[in-house]
Formats: C-alpha cells, structure tokens, sequence
C-alpha cells in the first residue's frame, strides 16, 4: 500500500481514489482473516464514508486526512459500536459516544476501517492475551507481532490500512511497532485526549499512532492531539505542524545514548546496530554524547506497580451490575464474583491482584507512594538530562522480536520485553519506535528516541532522518510481503 | 468495669449536597428527585473511557464553607478514590478527597444544652461525589444514578461532643451555617444534609473506650435519640463487664433501636489512591477573595446581633434567624419603618413603635408571617418588607387597629395592593377626628346616665363598655385607644364641674 503522504497528491489534484482504496483494503483484509488482526471490520459505514471522501476530493473541499484509512484499537470508543478491550467482560458494550480521538478523525476525513484485537486491556506484550484469539505476525511466520497494539500494528504492517491508532501505557504502540517494522509514536502525557480510552493506567495510558512512515504518523498526530475539556488532564499546549518537522533534520541535535540502555542485557549485534544509527546521524551534523541515567533501574519496578495499582481501581467498575457480560446469579456478592472470575482473562487477574495487593491492607503509602516519589525522580533526572540534550537514542526492546509462545510460561520474561518503554510511560515524555532495518538474523531492528516534554517535532525530526538512512520503505511490512517468503525461511 | 461516670465523646461527618446545577464531575442535572435515572451519563454511571472534570462551583462552595469556618485553605488539594463494591457506585470507587483535603482546621460555635456557646473544632472539610440511591422492593433492588455524582461536602468535627443533645445543636447550628451561605438546602428528610456519628465512651481515668460508627441518622432528632441509644447501649456494656466491640450500626428510627452493619472482623479497606484522572484543585487568591466577599453574617452572630442591637427577647432572636431570608426581612422592615419615622411621622406615638419598632415587627413576623407562610406553604413572606413596614405604620398612627390589620395584611398578600388602600376598601379606616369622637362620646354619655353615676361610684371597670359604645356608635372606624382617653376626659370633667346635675349631658345642652 502506498503510503497516505503519497497519495496527497491525488487529493491535491481532485482525483477520486477513496472507494476503490476501501474495496483494497478490506479485500486485503479478507485475505489476511489469519492475521486476526481485527476484531471487527466497519465494511458497510466504510464505502460510505469513502463515497463522502471522493466527493469532498472532488469538490476541492478535502480535509487534512481526507480518505486516509485508519484502523482502531478496541479500546478507543466509537459512538454505537461494540469496545471490547480485547476482553469477554465487555463483550456486547457498545460505546455511546466517540472517543475524541475519533470525533477528530472523523472531522479531519479519515475513513475507519475497523477495530483491530489487542491484549485484554492492553495488557500484555504479544497480543496472545485476548479473549478473541491471538493477533499473528503479519511477515513473520510463528512470530508474536507484540503488543498490546497487536492488531493495529498488524494491519498497518499488512498494508491493509495508513494507520491505526495505538494505545500506550507502557510500551504498547512502541513494542508491536518495532516487532511489525511500523512507525509507533507515544506522544507526551496529556497531548493527546484520553477521552473515550478504556483505561488501563490513568497515569500513563496515551494514544498515539502507528503508521507505515514517519509522516503519516505526524498527519495523524497533528490531528488528534490538543487540549480536550472532557479529559482534564490534556495541556493547553499549542500543538506545533508536525509533518513539516519530519524533515527538519538532525543537524545540530544534541542525542544522547545512554549507558543503562546499551548494557549487556541487550544482544551486542543490536547495540553495535543503535551505535551504527548514532554515528549515521551523526554524519548528518548531530551531536553525539555517551550519558548516564543511574535511576533506569528503579524505572521499571515503580512503573509495574503505579500501573497495577490503577489497574485494579480502573477495572473495578466490571462488576456484571451495569456493564457488558453479567453471571446469572441472583446474589449480589455471587455475581461480582463470577461476573469477575469468567469476565476476565488470566493476565489481567493477575494485574488486578497485584494491584490490590499494592494497594490494599493500608499499604498505600509503602508501595504507591514509594512507587510515586521514584516517579518524582526519574522525572527530575530527565528534566536534568533534557536541559543539557535534545534526544536520547536506545534500543526499543531488550531483544528481537520472539516466537507464538513464548514467554508466556514466566510473566516476568514478558514484562521485559518493556522494559526500555516504560521511562516515557512513567516520566509522560513521549517517545518514538522507528525501523532501522533488519537485525543480524534478518528480524525486524527498531530504535527508540526520547525527548523532552511536548517535543515531538523532535522525534519526528529524528525519526524521519532514520527512515531516509533506511531508504524510507526499506524494512516495513508491506514492502516486505515478498521479503516475507525470505525472512520465514530464516525463521 | 463498671464505669457510671464514664463520658461520651462524639465525633460528626457531615455529608451536604451541594447546590450546583450540574454534577460534581459531568454536566447533569442536580435535579435528583426527576424520574429514575433521567439524569445520567457516561461520566456519572462510570462507562469505560469516560473521566472526570471537576465543576468549579463544588471548589467555589468548599472554599466558601472553608473561610465562614476560619479552616485553613489549601492552594492545592488533591483528589482520590475510595473503593468498595456495591451497586450504588459505578465505578466501583467514590471520588473523594483523602490526604490532601481542600480545608482542614476551623471551628464553629453553637449554643450548646445548657444554654451557653461552645466552639467546637473542625478537622477537615472535603469535596466528593455521592452515590446512587438504591431502593429496595420486595425481591428488587433497583438503582437510582440521579444521584450519583451529585457533589457533597463532607465536614468532620474533632470528636469535641459529650452529649447526644449538644451534637444535635451543632447539627442544627451547622445546617443554618449552610443554609445562609446557599452551599446546601439543609434537608435530612430529603437527604440532603446526611449526619455520621463515632462515638465512644471514655473512662473516668482518661482511657479511651473503644469507637463504634453510627450512621443512617435522617434528621436531628434522629441524631440524637440514636447517640443517646448508643450511649445507653455502650454504657449497659460496660457495666455487664463487657467490652465495646468496634462495629459500624444502622439506626433504625421507627424500631427507635441501630443493628450492626459490620463488624470489626470486615471493616472494609478502602483501597485509597490518588484519582489520576484529575489534576490538583488550585485554589486561588482571587477564589479567597469571591468567597470572603460572599461570605453572609452567619447566623449565629446575627442571633446575638439582634439580642443587642434590637433588645429583642431570646426567643425572638432565635426563631427570626432561623432562616436567612427571615433574619433579611425583619432587618427590611426595621429599616423601613424607623426611615419612615425620621421622616415625618408624628404619628407613631401611642403603640410604643417609637421605643421599639423591632419588637413590634417581631411580633407582627413571627405571628402573623410565618404562620401565613406555613399555612399557605410559602418559602418567603407573602408580601414585602416595604408593604409590611406601611401597614405597621397604619397601626402605629391609629389608622388601623391591630386586629383589622390582620384582615388588612391577608388582603395585602392576595393584591398586593398599598395597605392604605386596602383599609379604605374594607371600610377599616381609624376615626381620628376628635370632633367627631367627642361628639359620639357625649352622645353615648348622654344615653347611659345610670353607667355614668355607677362610674362616679367607683366602678371604673365601666370605662370598656363605654369604648364598646362609642365603637358601636361609630360603625367600627373610632380609634378605641382614642376613644378611651376622649371618654376619660369627658368623665372627669363632668365629674369636676357637674357634681350636682343628674346629667353629664348638661354640659353642651344647658
């Protein structure tokens, strides 16, 4: 599929491309059904929208993302539709309003093509966790395609669709985009409204985009994010043209590679590959520095236990009394508990009593409250290191994309595969997953940029001048679907 | 251990519903009592993705009670949730306010049982949501939303009370507070000001006794017949050697008796963190500013204020700042009748208005206002301050009689009309004419000769029937006061200059 900047030039020009490209897509789909990429597909309101899109396109009256075809998380609403979370407790809700994420996609002219499957409620980090069935690599024979954004980063990396959206709450847009070799941006705590979002950590959910290129994800970001007065805490921060910063350049750009990322936990082939992308930007006139952040390992255990915390408080309205899937049983503390018990899957149990646990027994302010001054910290510190740079370049994952499977023995191993995610999750600074070609066995390799608060232009920036390294479409899925035959045979 | 002399100590939380008109965190309706669930939302009945935003109003009011009340005020407060699970709350968490409160400290006076004032200290003062109402028919339980979301208040005393009877004067003193600032209705039937109580006894060598928690305590006579039973009830413990068991009781007011609720064994572990949804609340300098510049005189102070300032007997005080909209009027028509005095009116002299127009408006608002306002169910006087202070006038300089103007006052709140008016209309105008007067006192003087020799005998008691005479002569309209003094005079004198006529007449036909 082309990529939406490049099919502009049809909007531009007034050429009616929408209806045949929503016929592709979902004939793609229908191929793809292995995948299970989608828990539902909107085929019917799709060709519709399509037609309004041409229409506008002819009438020269098109919007910013006029007939792009996004693709949406399952736990991001949509007025009438089902929003499941991945999850059986809420099968059969219906959402009775639009996510602003989506009201703003809507008005900007993208076409939704469909909800795509996710971990149950965004927990997990290989999108095996849902109640509708796995999520399937789309160029990876027998691989995970990460997660919990599984399904959206599938169908992006499957070039069914532009883009998808994501959610993010510890790595869950990063990950799945840097396993699908897909553009995955978590933009800063509070840039993007989480009105309509099922929430899994208040504190850390964001939405972000995943999309084949670099600018098609800024489209997209530039249109959903902004103060919101439904979600008190978006910022009233300007929200800057974040397509033009794609091409800005690294030039002159401070980028840090920290120590704590690059240790001997990460497979040397890919460190000397994050190096290898420093020392390319930095022919490109970036400034290059070795730097420390000594609280990184304290990063992942407050992260683990804020994020439980609110997790259990989040999922604690699913009681079978209001909501989705209900036990039949007369007695009220019967049917919390099987309401409970069928309705939710074995992870995030584990998840809502290692939130209780945290929170419970008047332990608050042991565990919460020790976890929320590590925040304080580990903000401090990258408020220090931001004074002094613009970006922070890392590995996104410890190690290359793992097979259907695996990791699912030791919860732990699989919480890991985060652990790189999880600073910009806990501190709100946003940070982007770009691919940067293939690993040593031919797997998908992605890098990660930080920065500080509210500079996505600076990420975008950065990753743009990483996906002109890889010669742009180089390592994405969609290319890929013929390099697909080659990588499954390294598998 | 038996411990007779052991003292109650008592600690309150107040629950009042805010007056805004929309939730504490959505844009519904406060209007509760609609049809069931007409008033909801994804917001209040706690759908995915949904999340909350503080209605500035529900600061505005904490902030407000907080500077009527001397608490300290926080320039940032925190939000937090309180979990439990039960179908009145939707998102099976309460937003409340827990380590970081918007007010703490304070302290409010009342007039204690015995009759002198206490100042009893405030812990905090809190902003959170209510939950649904839950109404249980036969085998159903069936759940009201309208009211969840609404905002509330929650005040908490120190545990300052050794009686059941002082709790529920600070209870009452507590809702006038609320009343006169517009932060609540004040209603207990209604639930709209809900009252928790702990209480324990605390032995006479000092030692605290063990709490128990009190709820379900719908008005202030509720309050304190359940503290008092629960007083009994602890006491009676001790004294069959039995220890307190910590516990939370229901009262039940027509069983007039509180069952256990919970036990120590399940007290509930609320679970309590920070609400991540909303940011601190930020109290201002210009939100101390709007609250300290609407802050009324509370009523407390205006009850003392109208003991001095109007003489005005205790009961008076007490009964008039009941309410604010009271107290206002009676100051109203003070303020229009003494006005009115300076002006001109020399007329004012003989009901005593002179030395003390507000006792006389007292007694004319406690009778006959309040009770026309109970008997018609109004929430305001029926006519206005200004037509009030006229019509007292009309009594002060005899146009009317005090029981006429009780016509003329029913009359004035249908119409409306001026009180002059109205007496011209109903015929109940004062003769003030003393010529006239004069006249028809000789003329009933004249006709009863016997009653004026029993008179000049000593029965003075015969004066009354005179006035009766001459009001009779005089179809109503004479001034009976004036009448008395005209009669008076013209008694004396014949009395003086006519010992020996057998007629007092003689005067003005001989």
């Amino acid at each position: 599929m082309i990529n939406y900047s490049d099919i502009r030039e049809y909007v531009e020009a007034r050429k009616e491309f929408c209806a045949s490209l929503v016929d592709t897509a979902l004939e793609t789909a229908g191929q793809r059904q292995d995948l299970n990429a989608f828990i539902e597909l909107f085929a019917s309101s799709a060709r519709e929208r399509a037609l309004e899109c041409d229409a506008r396109i002819a009438a020269g009256t098109a919007r910013p993302l006029e007939g792009m075809l996004v693709a949406v998380k399952d736990n991001i609403a949509m007025h009438g539709r089902e929003t499941t979370a991945g999850s059986r407790i809420l099968a059969g809700y219906h959402a009775v309003r639009d996510a602003t994420v989506i009201a703003r996609l809507r008005d900007a002219g993208a076409v939704l093509l469909g909800r795509t499957n996710m971990d149950e409620f965004a927990m997990g980090s290989s999108g095996q966790t849902s109640a509708y069935g796995p999520v399937r690599h789309p160029f990876l024979e027998g691989y995970v395609p990460g997660g919990s954004s599984s399904g959206s980063a599938a169908a992006v990396a499957a070039g069914i669709v532009h883009g998808a959206l994501g959610t993010d709450t510890g790595g869950s847009v990063r990950q799945p985009a840097a396993y699908t070799g897909t553009v995955g941006m978590k933009p800063t705590y509070g840039r993007v409204s989480r009105a309509g979002l099922v929430a899994f950590a208040s504190s850390c959910d964001q939405i972000g985009p995943i999309t084949a290129s670099v600018d098609d994800n800024a489209r997209i970001l530039a249109v959903i994010a902004g103060r919101d007065p439904a979600d008190a805490t978006t910022a009233d921060v300007s929200v800057p043209d974040f397509p033009s910063a794609v091409t800005a350049g690294v030039e002159g750009r401070r980028i840090g590679l920290p120590a704590e990322y690059l240790d001997d936990r990460v497979p040397e082939d890919m460190r000397s590959r994050v190096r290898a992308i420093a020392r390319r930007l930095e022919e490109r006139g970036a400034v290059i520095r070795d730097c420390s952040l000594p609280l990184t390992r304290a990063v992942f255990p407050a992260y683990f236990l804020i994020a439980n915390a609110e997790a259990s408080s989040n999922l604690a309205r699913y009681d079978g009394v209001r909501l989705g899937t209900a036990a039949e049983t007369d007695a009220l503390h019967d049917r919390y508990v099987h309401s409970r018990s069928e309705g939710f899957g074995r992870e995030v149990k584990r998840r809502i009593m290692l939130g209780s646990r945290v929170l419970g027994g008047g332990h608050e302010q042991d565990w919460y409250g020790r976890a929320q001054r590590v925040r304080r910290l580990v903000r401090e510190e990258f408020e220090r290191t931001f004074g002094e740079l613009d970006l922070l370049l890392t590995p996104v994952t410890p190690g290359p994309p793992f097979r259907m499977g695996e990791r699912l023995a030791d919860p732990m191993d699989m919480y890991l595969t985060d652990v790189f995610n999880t600073a910009a999750n806990l501190s709100g600074l946003p940070a982007i997953s770009v691919p940067a070609g293939k690993d040593a066995k031919g797997l998908p390799f992605a890098v990660q940029f930080m920065a500080g608060a509210w500079r996505e232009d600076l990420l975008y920036a950065a990753a743009g001048a990483v996906e002109r390294l890889h010669g742009g479409e180089a390592s994405r899925g969609d290319a890929s679907r013929g390099e697909a035959s080659r990588t499954e045979k390294l598998g | 251990m038996d411990e007779p002399n052991a003292v109650p100590v008592i600690g309150l939380e107040i629950h009042a519903q805010v007056l805004t008109r929309s939730k504490a965190f959505c844009g519904c309706s406060t209007a509760v009592a609609d049809a069931p669930n007409a008033h909801t939302c994804p917001v209040c009945l706690g759908h995915p993705g949904a999340l909350p935003v503080l209605n500035a109003a529900v600061l505005r009011a904490a902030v407000l009670l907080g500077r009527a009340l001397g608490s300290d005020i926080h320039p940032r407060s925190a939000f937090a949730r309180k979990h439990y699970f039960y179908p009145d709350l939707p998102k099976g968490y309460q937003i409340t306010q827990h380590r970081e409160p918007v007010c703490t400290g304070g302290t409010m006076a009342f007039v204690g049982s015995d009759g002198t004032e206490h100042d009893i200290r405030l812990e905090r003062i809190h902003m959170e949501e209510d939950a649904a109402r839950l109404l249980h028919r036969g085998d159903a339980s069936l759940a009201d939303y309208n009211r969840a979301g609404i905002p509330l208040l929650e005040i908490v005393t120190t545990p300052a009370f050794t009686s059941a009877a002082d709790a529920a004067a600070f209870m009452r003193e507590l809702r006038r507070v609320l009343v006169y600032c517009g932060i609540c209705d004040g209603s207990m039937e209604r639930g709209s000001l809900r009252c928790d109580a702990n209480v324990s006894l605390r032995r006479t060598d000092g030692s605290p006794g063990t709490r128990t928690e009190i709820k379900n305590m719908n008005s202030f006579r509720a309050v304190e017949r359940a503290l008092n039973w629960e007083i009994a009830r602890q006491r009676a413990l001790l004294k069959g050697g039995k220890a307190v068991a910590s516990a939370t009781l229901l009262w039940d007011e027509d069983a007039g008796e509180a069952r256990i609720m919970r036990g120590k064994e399940s007290s509930a572990d609320y679970h309590y963190m920070p609400e991540p949804d909303l940011p601190p609340a930020v109290v201002t300098q210009e939100h101390i500013d709007a609250a300290d510049a609407s802050i009324p005189e509370l009523p407390l102070a205006r009850q003392r204020r109208f003991l001095e300032k109007y003489a005005l007997p205790a009961l008076d005080a007490e009964v008039l700042t009941a309410e604010r909209s009271i107290a206002d009027y009676f100051e109203d028509v003070v303020r229009h009748l003494t006005a009115a005095r300076t002006d001109s009116d020399a007329g004012a002299v003989e009901t005593g208005m002179r030395t003390v127009p507000a006792k006389f408006a007292s007694n004319w608002i406690m009778g006959e206002v309040l009770r026309g306002m109970r008997e018609a169910g109004l929430s305001s006087p029926p006519v206005e301050a200004a037509r009030l202070a006229e019509l007292l006038r009309c009594i002060g300089d005899g146009t009317v009689s005090g029981s006429a103007a009780k016509r003329v006052l029913a009359a004035m709140a249908e119409s409306n009309n001026a009180p002059e008016e109205i007496i011209d209309r109903l015929g109940l105008r004062l003769l003030r004419d003393d010529d006239t007067l004069r006249a028809q006192v000789r003329e009933v003087l004249n006709a009863h000769p016997k009653q004026c020799a029993a008179f000049y005998a000593g029965k003075e008691k015969l004066l009354g029937f005179f006035v009766g005479q001459v009001m009779q002569r005089s179809g109503g309209s004479a001034d009976p006061k004036r009448a008395a003094i005209l009669l008076r005079e013209a008694l004396s004198r014949h009395g003086d200059e006519d010992a020996n006529a057998s007629s007092p007449s003689g005067k003005g036909e001989s």
